[in-house]
């Protein structure tokens, strides 16, 4: 890595720089997977995506292949998908449920809590072979957060609750969304790749500053079908008020008063006539069970969350849940799911569904003008050489309240970032 | 199999007509294709049976939504497609069904096909949307036009296709 510093944070002199070879440089992605994704609390999935025993989800994280599946004794587990013996992958399939995990190269077979339970031709093995030393590896720490799984790969992790910090206070904003405060990943994964950074997905995914100008036709659309837009008060770029949080260990959050419909609870025409009971009649609930002011917090504020390092949880036409993971410096997968609450009716569910689509994802409204806007930062970053830093200081002359197109939150990310990069890497990880 | 309401052939040229002006950026003539209460749907890579109503799709258009994303899509602030792509589409293995007919009893027809489109632009890689159609088309008056298209990707993930910026 090269010597000169990555992030620079003056807040005497209003100076605040992030270096664009930490945006570019293999040798910088490196770095971080040992530094930043092999030591922090990553997540993995969520407790709705494996209800019953037995049932599994395969994916990739950090790299690496993992079963997230529930066993048993209705635990959810998270295992290294990657057999004892020679190392195959030994779950193949995206989801199901099974019995067993069979590998097929030479038919290791382990039960639903990892246990190897079958070895064709065992006699073969010496009689100091034990099988129960050759479970399905679990990650060193798992742990969940209100129905959000996490692994840790370092053992020696804070438990996830201190880690998350400021940020478990606006997950129980979304989970509030529930009478019973259960919420589900809904059918229907969205899976696409950026040829950018991760971490400027980290950035546009609460970076409220580009809203006005790459996502005019968004706004035109919902001004068009006939949500009532405010002209932006005086030293604000949108219609609704909003401010940027840091909220500890580098997540950061912006926190907005509501200016586009929510499914919970706001209702737009864009929702149809039709819709316009179902979306009192959640207020009502949300009101009975919270009482007005915690009812408000939940159903007129639109929250972006970033929990570092990589998964976002927005909560605004819709709420999703987005996590990415880095391919190359200047690649990234992107996995996106809803969430709504398990007692959603059907007719509540279609409109949650149908409001994520007029902005969130691959084919909605706004987000191929994100990912055109991150390949095209990527594209420009090829002058690193020539110019060296991104500039980073909105609101940083202020005194007091931070706003949404301010940048406190993205400085608190890149601190985070900063300060991790800086630190000795896991044991035993030669960086 | 009873004869189809449709020939084959017709289906292919009413087919090939609608990838034209698509190729050719002719939005709003490839509107005027469309029924009043036409849908276009792209189900999610994971559930390509899936229903939006429980299913989170990539796209799920009412007509509403149809005009206002070509709206979008004219107006060089649709940034994921200014400057615009080219497109290529190649539509082929066409079939006919029947099928029940429309709301207001119109005769309709299930019209399958595959499809590749290529999607060029400057300096970035070729993006290949390879799949299959399905094409409600409905008899109004002495034309045909379609009531719902859904577009089913067969890449088990977007992954390097990146966004589905164009209509598909
Ligand atoms: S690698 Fe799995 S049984 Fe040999
Ligand atoms: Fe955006």
């Amino acid at each position: 890595m090269t010597e000169q510093p990555m992030v620079i944070n003056d807040p005497a002199s209003f100076d605040f720089r992030v270096n664009r070879a930490a945006l570019v440089d293999p040798a910088v992605l490196e770095e971080e997977r040992a530094r930043i994704f092999d030591l922090c609390w990553i997540y993995v999935g969520h407790e709705s995506e494996v209800r019953a025993p037995g049932d599994f989800r395969t994916r990739q994280i950090c790299g690496r292949p993992v079963i997230l599946c529930r066993d048993d004794a209705d635990r959810v587990r998270v295992f290294l998908n990657s057999c004892r013996h020679r190392g195959a992958v030994v779950c193949r399939e995206a989801e199901g449920n099974a019995t067993h995990f069979t590998c097929f190269y030479h038919g290791w077979s382990y039960d639903r809590a990892g246990c190897l339970d079958g070895v064709p031709g065992r006699s073969a093995y010496p009689p100091s072979f034990d099988p129960a030393q050759f479970p399905l590896l679990e990650p060193a720490r798992v742990a969940s957060y209100r129905g959000f799984v996490f692994l840790c790969f370092d053992p020696e992790a804070m438990p996830l609750e201190t880690y998350l910090a400021g940020a478990r206070e606006y997950i129980d904003l979304v989970i509030d969304q529930s009478p019973s405060g259960q919420m589900e990943v809904i059918r229907g994964v969205q899976e696409y790749d950026i040829e950018a950074n991760w971490k400027l997905l980290v950035e546009n995914s609460f970076d409220d500053y580009h809203l006005l100008t790459t996502h005019s036709t968004w706004l035109d659309y919902l001004r068009n079908a006939g949500v009532e837009m405010k002209r932006p008060e005086r030293g604000h770029l949108l219609p609704a008020h909003g401010v940027g949080r840091a909220l500890g260990n580098g997540h950061a959050v912006v926190d907005n008063v509501n200016f586009r419909g929510r499914p919970v609870a706001k209702w737009i025409p864009i929702y149809g006539e039709a819709a316009r009971p179902e979306i009192a009649r959640i207020r009502e609930e949300l009101v009975a069970r919270l009482g007005e002011h915690r009812a408000a917090r939940v159903a007129d504020t639109n929250r972006n969350l970033v929990v570092f390092p990589n998964l976002v949880i927005n909560d605004g036409s819709s709420v999703t849940i987005r996590t990415f993971h880095p391919l190359a410096a200047n690649r990234m997968q992107v996995r996106a799911w809803a969430l709504g609450p398990v007692e959603e009716t059907p007719a509540a569910r279609a409109i949650r569904l149908d409001s994520f689509l007029t902005f969130y994802g691959p084919g909605g409204f706004a987000t191929p003008d994100d990912i055109e806007a991150l390949e095209m930062v990527q594209a420009g970053l090829a002058t690193w050489r020539e110019m060296p830093w991104s500039v980073m200081t909105r609101g940083m002359a202020k005194e007091g309240e931070q706003l949404n197109t301010d940048e406190l939150h993205l400085r608190a990310f890149w601190l985070e970032w900063q300060r991790r990069m800086q630190m000795a890497p896991r044991r035993g990880v030669e960086a | 199999m009873s004869a189809p309401l449709l020939a084959r052939s017709d289906a292919e040229d009413f087919l090939y007509a609608e990838a034209a002006l698509l190729d050719e950026w002719r939005l709003d003539d490839w509107l005027t294709l469309l029924t009043e209460d036409a849908r276009y749907w792209v189900p999610p890579n994971d559930t390509p049976d899936g229903d939006p109503g429980t299913t989170l799709f990539t796209i799920a258009d009412d007509i509403h939504r149809i005009r206002a994303r070509v709206t979008r899509l004219k107006d060089p602030a649709a940034h994921a497609e200014y400057p615009r792509s080219r497109t290529r589409r190649m539509i082929g293995n066409v079939r006919v069904e029947p099928m029940a007919p429309g709301p207001a009893g119109e005769t309709q027809v299930l019209v399958h096909s595959n499809f590749v489109i290529w999607r060029f632009r400057r300096g970035e890689r070729v993006r290949e949307y390879v799949g299959h159609y399905r094409h409600t088309l409905r008899l109004a008056a002495t034309s045909w036009r379609i009531a719902h298209r859904v577009a089913i990707i067969d890449a088990m993930e977007l992954a390097s296709l990146g966004s589905v910026s164009l209509i598909l």
